[in-house]
């Protein structure tokens, strides 16, 4: 597949909205961007399957919806089985004549971290092993944040949560953040990315060749969360991008096979920039944060070493 | 949809059949800082419409002269009836055009 | 067997698992998504085996999970399209969730269930413990007691579905039908069913041209309102699973009813039961007859709805009932489902017929004719009626 750029600025970006105001996410969510900016490149021609969390929740309380394409929700580890049975029952419907063989329907999956990484992870490899032609969009807020900030396997290490919490015998969450996007590729998904709302341009052409994708396809997008993450609602794009530039989130794609890190940070800040404007690392010792740090450094090297050049750069104090 | 209808009238299993109905849930009212674009201080970026999460900011066909005397072929508008005072548009104005007013004491 | 025109059918020895495969073929299924279980198998296998001859158009989604294969139904349903599914015991309690999920969204699945015991112990084995634990979530339950009913249910199956819109579930016995070979009439050209089960155009699907949202939140002011029109589905599927009988044993001259009467018309004692213990139920009326007692025997073959026109008037012409359950919910005295169904059924109008429940045939323990026998001996010495009798069960 080619790297051609199907959104190269912002005034590439479609005018036409296929997601409706109104709906209940919190002041500032992030996943409000997501969803509106998924459905413009996305179009018309697009049924949703969303998993339980924040973003069904808040979009489709009865009799309201924000969806103008058809949306379906089930359940809440089944995103990705429900998607395959809509793209089989469209290819069998094509078959019998019952669909124009010609029109093309994009299928994706919605769902957040709490519905993929855990409890949607079965569904998830069931869907890709067996090659569906769907789209699967993970938004990662890193908790369950729907049930009100309880910790899952995408939480990132130190993390406050509910049910991490920081006392005398905790400090947060105590394992790392499991590699999803690299455990999806390990499956040999043709195209799996990581992006975030920050570098739109970037997101949106990884949903672009995503939905082209002959196959299953897998897009994972960093979703600041203000409420679970504990920041003033303004700073939620801004977090995203300080994700980015600490390396603490690479912008990464794996493209049938070519390894691709496509935005690249020619100076990296240290990461306590995006640590401590996060009230869930606020009880975070220095020494920790050093050992946050390490983490880094050693991830950066590692996709640097992958690439074969600096994609990401050395840290500016 | 009328409000509180039975049994008989609802669409089967909870089925909503009009596309994007939220529109009729205005979330204005959750705002306790509300964004004001200083016109003549916008360089019709797009960023505040582009990260928007409802989306409450729309980009009008209008016209507006600058003092300068640039003429921007556009505008864009915050719709108060969705706003809910994120911030968001705030924050990643380039130029800094828009002013973040207290609203609720 | 009523006539049978020979042209549409041909007639093979079938378990009921292939003839439940036969039908979802002959019943134009567009999508199958199942997940292996004893002893569901075969009835995947043989579909596995239409599909790769070209024999059955259909997609097969290869499910990793049976919380995923009633998923992908769901997805497949809402999306327009046949679908089918079929599961066991363990399967069916792992896609119980959706199980509630697929009728509160009002799809028309059909999924045949080979009724099998549940864990734990473990057991591969049948009895309808599965079966009767789905009691609660809105799906039609048709019980059939021989492969040919087993075959015929499927297609009468989607005729009711996409009638009410709720799903239909097929129940016969676990390994005594499942892997029992009958002789089955199939049908023998194709499209024998159009007419029967029409494909017809659904009010609410999963379609670009017309986009909605299906599976919203429904806080408390709302669903309540939902639910309630499932309850309104229920009591109209009750009508139309008399009419697709109706309309079947008309156009294709087999019929079974939503009750199957034997020899109860005199009967002092009546035996009540379901599913394919009803062959050895009547094999031992015949054999009691002989003998000078006076005993019928009938099988409830619709459970969801439960028939109450038909069980009263059973009810009315019965001197004492001896309910046959092949499963129990523990904890209460009477507590064979059909047992206290019925009981229940009898108290609201105020019917004061005798009523035993007798617990047989558990893990797939054998029931012979002169079981039957003592159960009816014992029956009639008893005093009390106000247990449920564990029958056989080994000190």
């Amino acid at each position: 597949m080619s790297t051609k750029q199907f959104f190269r600025t912002i005034f590439d970006v479609p005018h036409e909205e296929y997601f409706s105001p109104g709906h209940g996410l919190c002041a500032g969510c992030t996943a409000g961007t997501i969803a509106k900016l998924l459905l413009k490149v996305a179009g018309p021609n697009t049924i949703v399957v969303n998993a339980t969390g924040c973003v069904e929740v808040s979009t489709t309380t009865y009799p309201y919806s924000s969806w103008n394409v058809p949306w379906i929700h089930v359940a809440f580890e089944n995103a990705a089985a429900t998607a395959s049975g809509i793209e089989s029952a469209i290819i069998a419907q094509k078959k019998k004549g019952m669909i124009d063989p010609a029109k093309k329907i994009n299928v994706i999956a919605l769902a957040g971290d709490g519905g993929t990484y855990d409890i949607g992870l079965q569904a998830l490899s069931g869907m890709l092993e067996r090659g569906h032609h769907v789209m699967y969009v993970l938004y990662d807020n890193e908790a369950y944040m729907n049930t009100g900030i309880q910790r899952s396997g995408s939480t990132p290490e130190f993390a406050w949560t509910t049910t991490t919490p920081v006392g005398s015998v905790w400090k947060g969450k105590r394992q790392t953040k499991k590699p999803i996007a690299e455990i999806v590729s390990a499956h040999g998904t043709p195209y799996v990315a990581t992006t975030n709302p920050n570098n739109f341009t970037d997101m949106m052409n990884k949903f672009k060749k995503g939905l082209e994708t002959e196959g299953p396809s897998f897009v994972h997008v960093l979703q600041p969360c203000t409420t679970g993450w504990k920041f003033d609602p303004r700073y939620g794009i801004a977090l995203a991008r300080l994700a980015t530039e600490t390396a603490m989130w690479i912008n990464w794609e794996m493209d049938h096979g070519e390894f691709r890190v496509t935005v690249t940070v020619p100076r990296r800040k240290h990461v306590r920039n995006y640590l401590k404007m996060q009230g869930r690392f606020s009880h975070l010792t220095d020494q920790e944060i050093d050992e946050i740090q390490k983490y880094v450094n050693d991830k950066v090297d590692s996709i640097n070493r992958m690439t074969g050049r600096t994609v990401i750069g050395p840290l500016v104090e | 949809m009328s409000e509180l209808a039975g049994w008989k009238s609802i669409p089967l299993g909870a089925v909503i059949t009009e596309p994007g109905n939220s529109r009729e849930r205005f979330t204005g009212d959750w705002r306790t800082f509300k964004p004001v674009i200083n016109q003549d201080k916008c360089t019709r970026c797009l960023r505040c419409w582009v990260f928007c999460p409802e989306p409450a900011i729309s980009i009008v066909d209008k016209q507006h002269t600058s003092p300068s005397g640039r003429v921007w072929k556009n505008t864009l508008e915050i719709n108060y009836d969705y706003c809910k005072g994120c911030g968001i548009c705030v924050e990643e104005c380039e130029p800094k055009a828009i002013d973040f007013i207290e609203e609720v004491k | 067997m009523e006539t049978v025109e020979r042209s549409l059918w041909k007639r093979l020895p079938l378990s009921s698992n292939y003839a439940i495969a036969y039908a979802a073929k002959d019943s134009d299924v567009d999508e199958i998504a199942a997940y292996p279980i004893t002893p569901q198998t075969t009835v995947v296998e043989k579909l596995s085996e239409f599909i790769a001859n070209g024999e059955l158009n259909a997609e097969m989604v290869h499910v990793e999970s049976e919380h995923s294969a009633m998923s992908a139904s769901i997805g497949a349903s809402a999306a327009g399209a046949r679908a089918f599914t079929a599961t066991s015991s363990q399967g069916l309690e792992l896609m119980h969730e959706l199980l509630h999920i697929a009728s509160g969204m009002r799809l028309p699945i059909v999924m045949s269930v080979a009724a099998r015991a549940l864990s734990a112990p473990l057991s591969i084995w049948g009895d309808y413990s599965d079966v009767m634990n789905t009691r609660d979530t809105s799906w039609i339950t048709l019980i059939a007691s021989s492969a040919q009913e087993a075959y015929d249910s499927i297609v009468q199956a989607y005729r009711i579905a996409e009638s009410v819109l709720l799903p239909v579930m097929v129940a016969y016995d676990g390994f005594m039908m499942s892997h029992t070979y009958e002789p089955v009439f199939v049908s023998e050209r194709s499209g024998l069913f159009s007419k029967y089960i029409p494909r017809k155009e659904r009010e609410f699907v999963l379609d670009v041209d017309r986009p909605l949202t299906m599976g919203a939140v429904a806080n408390p002011d709302w669903y309540y309102e939902v639910k309630y029109q499932q309850v309104q589905a229920m009591e109209k599927a009750y009508e139309a699973a008399s009419e697709a009988d109706l309309t079947f044993k008309g156009s294709f001259g087999r019929g079974y009813g939503l009750i199957e009467e034997y020899s109860v018309d005199d009967a002092d004692v009546t035996l009540l039961t379901y599913g394919g213990v009803f062959g050895t139920v009547k094999q031992a009326v015949d054999e009691m007859r002989e003998s000078g007692i006076s005993v019928g025997a009938a099988r409830l073959r619709l459970f969801r709805p439960l028939p109450y026109k038909e069980l009263k008037s059973l009810a009315e012409k019965s001197k004492a009932i001896v309910v046959l359950d092949r499963s129990f919910s523990n904890g209460v005295q009477i507590s064979g489902p059909l047992a206290i169904e019925l009981s229940s059924m009898l108290n609201s109008y105020k019917m004061s017929v005798p009523l035993y429940s007798y617990i047989i045939g558990i893990g797939q323990r054998t029931v012979t004719e002169a079981d039957i026998s003592k159960i009816v001996s014992d029956a009639t010495s008893r005093r009390s009626t106000g247990k449920s009798i564990y029958w056989g069960v080994r000190e």
